[in-house]
């Protein structure tokens, strides 16, 4: 459903202004959403201000600065800081990324920084990815065969392994899904960018046998169709990765089978 | 995470913050241009309707639709038909699998912007 205002309970309140560094010369302004599940008050977005001549250059890197030197109630995931866990996917400065790969040079003026969009929050930056977690286990995503297991290992081409560039790469942060519109609104029943990628990746692995049970499963009205090519996944995913070009080859092979 | 929903979460914030993109405003804006036609489709049949029914009936809707701000009107219906036209065609050349890459994506995007604006300028000083 489209709800265009955020509910009553999710309104953001303005927050705590920390202290700045003292002494510092190069300081630099951060606008960070906070919810605590414990206090029972609205979200909020907190202020910190911290000396850029003493933090690394990533957003990650002010984050853990922050927590470590500011505020320890400041929480978020975070685990292999380079890009490859996807545990530290967030929206920062109005795009979803993950923070410790994306610049803070690459940002201007104040770094505002929110939990992934239309999520519910479990605490300040981090979001509950059930849901999501749940859609990308519905897809099958490991290799279904029927015929009978080779004495050594599943064989492919050179060629057929080269079709899995561009979508094995994907590591499940949800920046896309949670970039997309028709997610937001229909993400109860429309698997998303990020599910519907990994579908691709299954369904066109030379070495699957599941093929025409995997696309059947994906022809619905919300399942794939809620898909509307707003190409926002493709324009945020931090790995560089196509969910909306993925999607369009299913779309596309599920019209092939038919005519 | 079995208790997790026994607690109310707050909706984390997605349109209020989501900075908007070339992909997304070029596509909510088929989106828009295509409801937008049914009412001007509706002016249309009215148009028809009362150029059927009597002089004045006509005489009036006409000289609605002739009046600056029925220019106005007409210009941004032209604007809309053309958007959408170009938005429906982005559409078929992306169903066949082409130009889904993001630069060519976005280039599209601005060319509808483009395109519907000089083709409804293009109609005006013709018509």
């Amino acid at each position: 459903m489209v709800e265009f205002a955020l509910p009553k309970n999710s309104r953001i309140m303005t927050g705590k202004t920390w202290p700045k560094p003292a002494g510092a010369t190069n300081v630099r302004k951060f606008q960070i959403y906070r919810w605590n599940p414990d206090d029972g008050k609205n979200p909020q977005v907190d202020t910190y201000f911290l000396d850029m001549d003493k933090c690394g250059p990533m957003v990650l890197d002010a984050l853990i600065k922050i927590k470590n030197e500011v505020d320890p109630t400041l929480t978020f995931r975070r685990s292999c800081r380079e890009g490859i866990c996807g545990s530290c996917a967030m929206n920062i400065d109005g795009i979803n990324t993950l923070a410790c790969i994306y610049g803070l040079d690459e940002i201007k003026g104040d770094v505002k920084i929110y939990p992934l969009p239309h999520m519910p929050v479990v605490k300040d930056l981090i979001p509950d990815l059930t849901h999501f977690y749940a859609q990308h286990a519905s897809i099958m995503p490991w290799l279904e065969t029927k015929t009978n297991r080779p004495a050594k290992e599943w064989r492919q081409s050179i060629e057929d392994r080269k079709k899995l560039d561009g979508l094995y790469e994907c590591v499940m942060c949800a920046s896309c899904s949670t970039s997309c519109p028709s997610y937001w609104w229909n993400g109860d029943k429309y698997l998303g960018p990020a599910a519907l990628l990994h579908a691709y990746r299954w369904i066109i692995d030379s070495r699957d046998e599941a093929t025409g049970e995997r696309l059947d499963e994906l022809e619905d009205p919300f399942k794939l169709y809620r898909c509307h090519t707003i190409m926002n996944c493709a324009k945020t995913c931090p790995k560089g990765l196509n969910p909306a070009k993925a999607i369009a080859e299913i779309k596309k092979m599920l019209v092939e089978r038919h005519v | 995470m079995a208790d997790v929903k026994r607690i109310e979460r707050p909706l984390s914030p997605h349109l209020q913050i989501y900075r908007p993109q070339m992909t997304s405003v070029s596509s909510i804006f088929v989106r828009i241009t295509g409801i937008a036609l049914i009412p001007i489709a509706a002016v249309v049949v009215w148009w028809l309707l009362a150029a059927a029914t009597s002089e004045s009936a006509f005489a009036f809707i006409d000289g609605l639709l002739r009046s600056f701000l029925g220019d106005v009107f007409l210009f941004l219906s032209a604007w809309a038909v053309f958007y959408h036209m170009l938005g429906r065609l982005r559409h078929v050349i992306w169903d066949f699998g082409y130009c889904l890459d993001i630069e060519t994506a976005v280039k599209l995007g601005k060319g509808m912007f483009v395109g519907a604006t000089v083709l409804s300028i293009a109609t005006a000083l013709i018509v």
